[in-house]
């Protein structure tokens, strides 16, 4: 058996290496939440929002932002034989489900990395938030990334791939949602960040982490089977 | 003491092998011994199951009824003692459109847990027998069929597998191109190949044994 880390690598590798090159996911999953705000900020008629407006436009782009990513992510795979490929290798088939989701993460930061300063920009009075939304943010990144990754290797076999995801993805990431949105509210404040409860929303994010990346693991093993 | 020698392992054995997609079977009543290192080719029109045979024994199908050992790996049960000892050279080449040919075949050499040394010099020797050194560093995608074939030949054969499962190797290739490949998944060296071809004429004289699938007919091993 080739060990885990190394195909592990060689797959993170090769998708971050395709991303670069084709730039088939990042610039439109970053298109669509810069335009969103610019429709937020013209809908709403506001330049500054904070607690739960604020938490609830700032996730809800970076969700719905999340999905065309998620949508993408095994195509590859599927159109040039790539799962072939895994299956035929002594490869432990999670090393397949921690790079995409490791991929799919990384995809994740590199857009909020563009669109949360442009976010500050349109929307807060002040950055002093930005600095504990940094854990929220990578918090609930992780738990969109295993739930993603999950979802996609099932759907992406489905000719109505693009409507199912969404479908099955959506109501899955509810919970999430609701703790990094319950996490980023006093964050955001108006008047400065507070941190009512906010332990709890990142103990919650955790938790919801762990449990889609252990049923991640546990499972993709027999999604992959024929 | 004369002591006897215990009979080598075939390399596939198969019984009463069935597979079913849905309602319909595609494979039905297959059964056969191929001896380690022997040539089995594989003939039928559209449709009478050799790609579906060829899938189960690369062990990316599960059989619907039978026996299937394949190296002395029961199937479904034991594949996963199996993957990395075969070599598939399917319909598609399962090569990366966005990645060069170099680049696709360093990936699959991860994969099967080549050391890297012994890699760079293995994918340059199967860049150099399949003449694709000067398009090794061209993406994927900007290769015509024929060389993607030759590249998806030398990523079958990369990690020296023990049975060669072939699928119409010879498509998209030109004369020289076949020539090339012969070298490369031909017949010797010890390993045994499965060859699904069109092409008798071509591949009857490399055989040691013939399965002949029909639709709705029997299988015949000859």
């Amino acid at each position: 058996m080739t060990p885990s880390r190394t195909a592990f690598a060689a797959i993170l590798a090769k998708d971050l290496r395709t991303e670069l090159r084709t730039l088939q996911s990042l610039p439109a999953m970053a298109l669509f939440a810069v335009t969103t705000f610019v429709i937020f900020r013209f809908g709403l008629d506001r330049t500054s929002l904070s607690g739960s407006l604020a938490a609830g436009v700032l996730w809800a782009t970076l969700l719905f932002a999340a999905v065309l990513g998620i949508n993408r992510l095994f195509v590859a795979e599927r159109e040039e034989g790539g799962f072939d490929a895994i299956r035929l290798a002594p490869i432990d088939r999670s090393a397949l489900f921690a790079a995409k989701a490791t991929a799919l993460l990384a995809y994740l930061l590199a857009l909020e990395l563009v669109t949360v300063p442009i976010f500050a920009f349109f929307f807060l009075d002040s950055a002093a938030g930005l600095l504990p939304l940094l854990a929220i943010l990578l918090l609930a990144d992780i738990g969109l990334a295993a739930t993603g990754t999950l979802i996609s290797s099932m759907a992406v076999n489905s000719r109505a791939r693009d409507l199912l995801v969404p479908l099955v993805l959506l109501p899955l990431v509810v919970p999430l949602m609701i703790a990094a949105t319950g996490a980023t509210d006093p964050v955001l404040a108006a008047g400065g960040p507070a941190y009512d409860r906010f332990g709890t929303w990142l103990m919650v994010l955790g938790l919801y982490d762990l449990i889609f990346a252990l049923v991640g693991y546990a499972v993709f093993d027999f999604l992959l089977e024929d | 003491m004369d002591e006897k020698q215990p009979a080598a392992e075939p390399a596939i054995r198969l019984a009463g092998l069935r597979r079913d997609y849905g309602e319909r079977t595609a494979l039905d009543g297959v059964g056969l011994t191929l001896a380690a290192g022997q040539s089995l080719v594989v003939l039928g029109p559209n449709g009478a199951g050799k790609t579906t045979l060829l899938r189960i024994l690369a062990t990316l199908l599960r059989p619907s009824a039978g026996e299937a050992v394949v190296l002395g790996c029961a199937l479904p049960d034991e594949a996963w003692k199996l993957r990395g000892r075969i070599g598939y050279l399917g319909h598609e080449p399962l090569l990366y459109r966005d990645l060069s040919g170099r680049e696709n075949l360093r990936f699959h050499a991860k994969l099967h847990g080549i050391e890297r040394g012994r890699a760079e010099a293995r994918i340059a020797a199967l860049l150099a027998a399949s003449g694709m050194e000067r398009r090794a560093d061209e993406r994927v995608a900007e290769l015509s069929a024929g060389m993607r074939q030759r590249l998806a030949i030398c990523r079958c054969v990369l990690h020296e597998p023990e049975l060669l499962l072939l699928d119409e190797p010879d498509s998209n290739l030109d004369a020289g191109g076949r020539e090339l490949a012969q070298e490369l998944i031909g017949p010797g060296g010890g390993r045994s190949r499965v060859v699904v071809t069109h092409d008798p004429e071509r591949h009857l004289p490399e055989a040691d044994q013939v399965l002949r699938l029909g639709i709705g007919e029997a299988a015949a091993v000859s």
